[in-house]
């Protein structure tokens, strides 16, 4: 039982102040607008900061969609998306990622291209780029005034030296709108390009260090690369070169969970989306049912 | 398959919460649940503490939380933290003198008698730590008479309403600066209300601090004592007590008293520095104060708060002096939080993690 029972459990300063940084950060395309963060009713870490803003922004009528790791239904999706249902009477919830007006997400961007009336929300852990060469924020926030993002090229340099590639698997430094580089959250490096002119405005909230920034819709999202080193996704390749598909719906561009299938002791890889891969399964069936 | 694992978390959640909920309620068919009142008062330093860590001074929920907690003091601060979000500050109470403190103890290490008397109160610094076995088996009757007797020998009327504070004596003997009036009119930082962006006033250090993990803190201030540092404090004065909480009456506007705090309050007097302006060199000061009775805590964070003036006037040389790195580490519902958040899925971020190494791998 939770004692106050006002819509969106925070109390209407501290939607104010979030929707106020929000449009600060949309403003100011990948600047990290700093906030005072409420404690939400679940740990830091576990996406308050995406939980702020969705809380925050979020009304009655409008349909709602939370995906953890791709799915609607791993645990922290399950728990956070109750947790709004239960605070936000009037939300509507959906698994289809079509259907929603807002989506929370950690750590993945839907693969099915979102429209310009969708807005997603990201769930943050380390908001700086920066950090990885930075240890203090003070001089962090002199570095991005400046756009001095030469010791992260640096540290590229160094990992193609070292390893003749560049070590970065996920939270991918990215250049937003030609100044601001953003850590643009754990998602994959095959979710990165989906940021560049997206439709649909981004929104990213850290809860627990205290910022939000945004890449608003139709701006430039630019992986840090070098010109004969190029930014490369996650390639999916079996042994012999080839792209693998989705064991399930037999998808072959989309990013891939691998795992051991505790029957057979095979590598099973399936469809990380797990909405893309209904949508692509039923497309299937629909198409063997007209052709037979 | 282990895709299956991720699907049904509703589920797994539901039963999760069941089995908390039994362990809970296992003590089985002779148990009786603990009552608010009981946690307030037989395990009173947790409840400080609690108090203390959530940074809201709500006694009865903070009882709550330790119940909902199984004890746990980090999650109850926690869950007390988050109920805080759900509420309004409605107002700005009056800047509170602590030389109004109701005390139950202030004892100075700096002096062997102060005006007022050196008072132990209620401290375990010098009990013998060994096993009392006759508490195992305790009955009611004993336990009530303790409580029932203690009165009845003391001569409360003897015990002055207020003591006067250590330091003021120091000021008088102009071995510290005087107080600066001017600096108890300035608004106070609330970091409930407002980030910190460093570099951040000492206001907010200290109301961070204020609500900062005992442990961190004293983790930290340990550093600085060992030697990662150099405040070598002296506890000018150590008070423990209830404090007034004064408010503006909502409609005359005059501050008028609405109820009162238990607050443990350390001031430490650390090494002379020149005042830089050819005036004669003076001691130097770190304060500390948080809720409930917690000495440990509030002499830690005076320590903190010497070794962060310090840094921030010649430049953090150790991690105490180090303001990011002090007030940044010691918050101990974002701490533990992270630290939990660990345990969440990571697939998709391992995968990428996984693409990576194999490429380099395959390069080499």
């Amino acid at each position: 039982m939770i004692l106050a029972q006002q819509f969106g459990f925070l109390d209407e300063y501290a939607k104010k102040e979030i929707r106020r940084t929000s449009l600060k950060a949309v403003a100011i395309p990948g600047y990290q607008v700093p906030y005072s963060s409420r404690e939400m009713p679940m740990g830091r870490g576990f996406g308050t900061g995406g939980l702020q803003l969705t809380l925050a922004l979020i009304g009655a009528g409008e349909v709602l969609k939370v995906i953890d790791q791709g799915s609607d239904d791993s645990v922290n999706a399950v728990n956070l998306r109750s947790f709004i249902e239960m605070t936000c009477p009037g939300v509507g919830t959906t698994r289809v990622t079509g259907e929603a007006d807002l989506i929370q997400s950690r750590h993945r961007i839907p693969e099915k291209p979102l429209r310009e009336d969708q807005l997603l929300v990201l769930q943050v852990p380390y908001p700086d780029p920066l950090v990885v060469v930075e240890a203090s924020e003070e001089k962090r926030k002199q570095l991005h005034g400046e756009a001095d993002y030469s010791r992260l090229l640096v540290k590229l340099y160094e990992d193609i030296v070292k390893f003749d590639e560049i070590t970065i698997s996920h939270r991918y430094p990215t250049r937003i709108n030609d100044h601001y580089v953003i850590d643009p959250s754990p998602i994959p490096r095959w979710d990165v390009p989906k940021l560049h002119m997206s439709k649909a405005l981004v929104l990213l909230g850290a809860g627990r260090e205290k910022k939000i920034y945004a890449v608003p819709p139709y701006t430039k999202a630019e992986p840090l690369a070098f010109e004969d080193k190029p930014f490369r996704v996650e390639a999916f390749l079996d042994e012999q070169g080839r792209r693998r598909a989705c064991a399930r719906c037999g998808c072959d561009n989309s990013f891939l969970d691998e795992y051991v299938d505790s029957n057979s002791g095979e590598q099973v890889y399936r469809c990380s989306d797990a909405d893309w891969c209904d949508e692509q399964l039923a497309r299937q069936t629909a198409a063997e049912v007209i052709y037979g | 398959m282990a895709y299956v694992a991720i699907k049904g978390g509703g589920q797994a959640i539901e039963g999760s919460k069941a089995v908390l909920e039994y362990l809970r309620t296992r003590q089985g068919a002779r148990a009786r649940p603990l009552q608010a009142d009981t946690i307030e008062n037989q395990l009173r330093l947790l409840h400080g503490r609690v108090l203390s860590e959530g940074g809201v001074y709500h006694p009865r929920l903070a009882s709550l939380a330790i119940k909902q907690a199984q004890g746990d003091s980090l999650e109850a601060s926690f869950i007390l933290r988050a109920y805080r979000s759900t509420v309004p500050r409605l107002a700005e109470t009056e800047l509170l003198d602590s030389r109004k403190m109701r005390i139950t103890r202030r004892i100075s290490s700096a002096f062997k008698d102060i005006p007022g008397g050196q008072m132990l109160g209620a401290t375990t610094d010098y009990h013998l730590r060994l096993m009392r076995m006759e508490l195992l088996n305790e009955s009611p009757e004993q336990f009530r008479a303790i409580s029932g007797e203690w009165f009845k020998n003391l001569n409360v009327d003897e015990i002055p309403d207020t003591f006067p504070k250590v330091l003021e004596q120091l000021r008088k003997d102009g071995l510290l600066a005087p107080l600066d009036e001017q600096r108890g009119q300035q608004s106070p930082f609330d970091i409930t209300r407002e980030p910190l962006i460093f570099p951040v006033s000492r206001s907010a250090a200290l109301a961070t601090m204020a609500r900062g993990e005992q442990g961190s803190l004293l983790a930290i201030a340990y550093s600085n004592m060992r030697g990662y540092g150099d405040v070598h404090p002296t506890v000018a004065e150590l008070r423990v007590g209830y404090l007034p909480v004064l408010l503006p009456h909502p409609i005359t506007g005059q501050p008028m008293e609405v109820g009162e705090v238990e607050l443990t309050e350390c001031e430490v007097v650390a090494m002379y520095e020149a005042d830089g302006e050819g005036g004669k060199p003076l001691f130097t000061l770190g304060y500390g104060a948080c809720f409930g009775h917690n000495e440990v805590k509030a002499i830690s964070m005076a320590i903190l708060d010497r070794s962060l003036q310090n840094g921030i006037q010649h430049g953090p040389r150790n991690p105490s002096e180090d303001p990011e790195f002090v007030l940044l580490h010691v918050d101990g519902i974002e701490s533990m939080g992270f630290c939990t958040h660990y345990k969440m899925p990571h697939y998709v971020t391992f995968q990428s993690d996984m693409d990576r190494l194999r490429a380099t791998q395959a390069k080499q």
